[in-house]
């Protein structure tokens, strides 16, 4: 306890400062906290409270459901399917994005001449929004004039077609969105990369390490933790996919809806097509669950590194 | 001299660095290609990177056939809007959470870091309800509210106060009197210049971006962005290739070209956030 004199001496003045930085803070910080609960906080807790009713647009908790959304989903083929598809789609661009990734970062962590110009030409996918990438892809993968088939004809591979063929569909999605998140893992690694003290490197290699044993023995240990960061961040937007499964599955040449079913499309059909508000909200209770699992695991993972 | 495996490593490092630029930027390229070759010299076999005519009609076509300028115009509003908005509150709310005590700040702090790790996806459906309350479903109101806020920019904010700005400026200018909303005006916000610069340029392409939220809270066409244009363009008129071509292309224009002016503070920028395409 600090003795009440100390601060008699200016305290009308200071108590007057401290009263005009609080209306300030309170002024300034309320009216963004009120926008705040009602555009996040809100709808994150409503979006569960819903799930356990037969919503409606109008009426979102006029009959209660208790688990039957829950129940009904587990039964639900689409659902399942999209919940398989969306999983093998994370999975497989998590673990081709970050290899990739990893291995690029590599080639690009040494005095290369050029460097800059590899990292911005490799984050240009990054930085393009979903839409017209998805929408040349499209083109691309045309089954009859497509780029694609053009270059594969040069090797003697007949013609595919990449969103057409059911089992094919969901490749063609995972190849393309690893091309578009290719450049942001390598970015991040590229960063963790530098941060690797040089003297670490040289230390192995007056050892006698080679190229291989320091990447295994010095430079993925101290990586670990940025390693993981990206693995967790892709798997997590990978979940959400939504935009390029909708632009590359609708239309005539588009694939066939239910081969690239994802958890978000099935999500926006329930909620927005046949207006099931209750059932969709169950269902993105679902996803939020998988991305706090995920979220939990880095952030467990991490805290033991630090 | 260098040792020829050296010289023949360095070699191999290039070339695959070299495939990989051009599979990065080949889609771009055929885009750009497609979008200015006639109708006729689209479907061809096998494809041409050099359209032999070059035309315009496909950007015209855009432009005046399809209602692209206002989706673009659409974009430009969206996106300035929520830009400001964003800059606004972040950096107001950022400066609050880092520079006074009140009580409950730290609980609001993690509340707002903690919201930032929830995907959109998972909260539209309620936020769309809420929508339908405030009777803002397919107006220009709806199709901004969720992009007014940005809870990691509040963090960005909050961080970059902490770092950059010592407490006895804003005590200083305390005792000579200026006001505290002065002081964040004039003096935090100034000093924030590039911060408020990095966190503008996510904003608006985020918003740009934004696909899902404009595909739900629109129903006339007179709303629809640029990126909602293009995704329901595609989806009637699949066999137009030119036009959807050369509307990508605008698309992508604005995001390009901030990107390569700004290129350093964006790549490090958008990696910290973790912010998706």
């Amino acid at each position: 306890m600090p003795p009440p004199f100390a601060f008699s001496r200016q305290g009308g003045r200071m108590n007057r400062m401290e009263y005009k930085k609080r209306v300030f803070a309170y002024s300034a910080i309320l009216p963004v906290l009120a926008i705040f609960i009602f555009l996040r906080i809100m709808p994150i807790f409503q979006n569960f409270l819903y799930s356990f009713f037969n919503s409606t647009v109008v009426n979102p908790t006029n009959d209660f459901a208790g688990l039957q959304n829950y129940i009904d989903l587990f039964t639900d083929t689409l659902f399942l399917v999209s919940l398989r598809n969306t999983t093998l789609f994370a999975v497989c661009v998590t673990v081709f994005s970050v290899s990739i990734a990893l291995f690029l970062a590599l080639l690009l962590s040494g005095k290369t001449s050029l460097g800059g110009l590899y990292e911005t030409l490799y984050f240009l996918p990054v930085i393009t929004p979903m839409v017209p990438v998805a929408v040349v892809w499209k083109w691309i993968y045309d089954p009859t004039y497509g780029l694609l088939n053009y270059f594969l004809s040069w090797f003697g591979v007949k013609p595919l077609g990449w969103l057409v063929y059911p089992d094919l569909a969901i490749w063609s999605i995972i190849i393309m969105s690893v091309w578009k998140v290719i450049g942001y893992n390598m970015v991040i690694f590229l960063v963790g990369i530098r941060e690797i003290p040089d003297s670490y490197i040289e230390a192995a290699m007056i050892d006698g390490a080679n190229r291989l044993q320091i990447f295994r023995y010095v430079i993925l240990p101290l990586l670990k933790p940025i390693f993981l960061f990206v693995m967790v961040i892709s798997t997590i937007n990978a979940y959400n996919v939504f935009t390029q499964v909708f632009i590359m599955t609708s239309g005539p040449q588009g694939a066939p809806g239910n081969a690239v079913r994802t958890l978000v499309f099935d999500i926006y059909e329930n909620a927005f097509r046949y207006f099931k508000t209750g059932y969709a909200a169950a269902e993105a209770v679902i996803l939020f669950l998988i991305v706090l699992a995920l979220t939990v695991a880095q952030l467990k993972s991490g805290g033991k590194k630090e | 001299m260098k040792a020829p495996s050296v010289i023949a490593a360095q070699v191999g490092k290039y070339t695959v660095l070299s495939i990989g630029v051009f599979i990065m930027v080949l889609p771009f390229i055929w885009m750009l290609s497609t979008s200015f070759k006639p109708s006729a010299e689209i479907l061809t076999w096998p494809p041409e990177f050099i359209p032999r005519h070059f035309t315009m009609e496909n950007f015209k076509t855009v432009f005046v056939t399809a209602p692209f300028v206002r989706f673009f115009f659409n974009s430009v509003l969206m996106a300035g809007v929520c830009t400001v908005s964003v800059l606004l509150t972040s950096s107001l709310a950022g400066y609050v959470f880092a520079k006074f005590k009140f009580p409950g700040r730290d609980f609001l702090f993690i509340l707002v870091l903690a919201t930032a790790m929830v995907p959109f996806e998972t909260y539209m459906i309620p936020l769309y309800l809420s929508m339908v309350k405030l009777h803002v479903v397919n107006t220009f109101a709806g199709l901004v509210a969720p992009y007014l806020i940005m809870s990691y920019g509040i963090f960005f904010m909050r961080q970059n106060v902490i770092a950059t700005i010592p407490d006895e400026i804003i005590d200083a200018s305390r005792i000579d009197g200026a006001s505290e909303l002065t002081i964040f005006l004039k003096i935090i916000f100034p000093m924030l210049k590039g911060t408020a610069g990095a966190l503008s340029i996510f904003a608006f392409m985020q918003t740009w971006a934004a696909f899902i939220w404009p595909l739900i809270i629109t129903s006339s066409r007179d709303l629809w962005t640029m990126e909602l244009g293009l995704g329901m363009f595609q989806y009637r008129f699949t066999v137009d290739l030119g036009p959807i071509n050369a509307g990508s292309m605008l698309s992508i224009l604005p995001v390009l070209a901030v990107f390569l002016l700004m290129r350093r503070n964006i790549v490090r920028g958008i990696t910290m956030t973790g912010l998706k395409g």
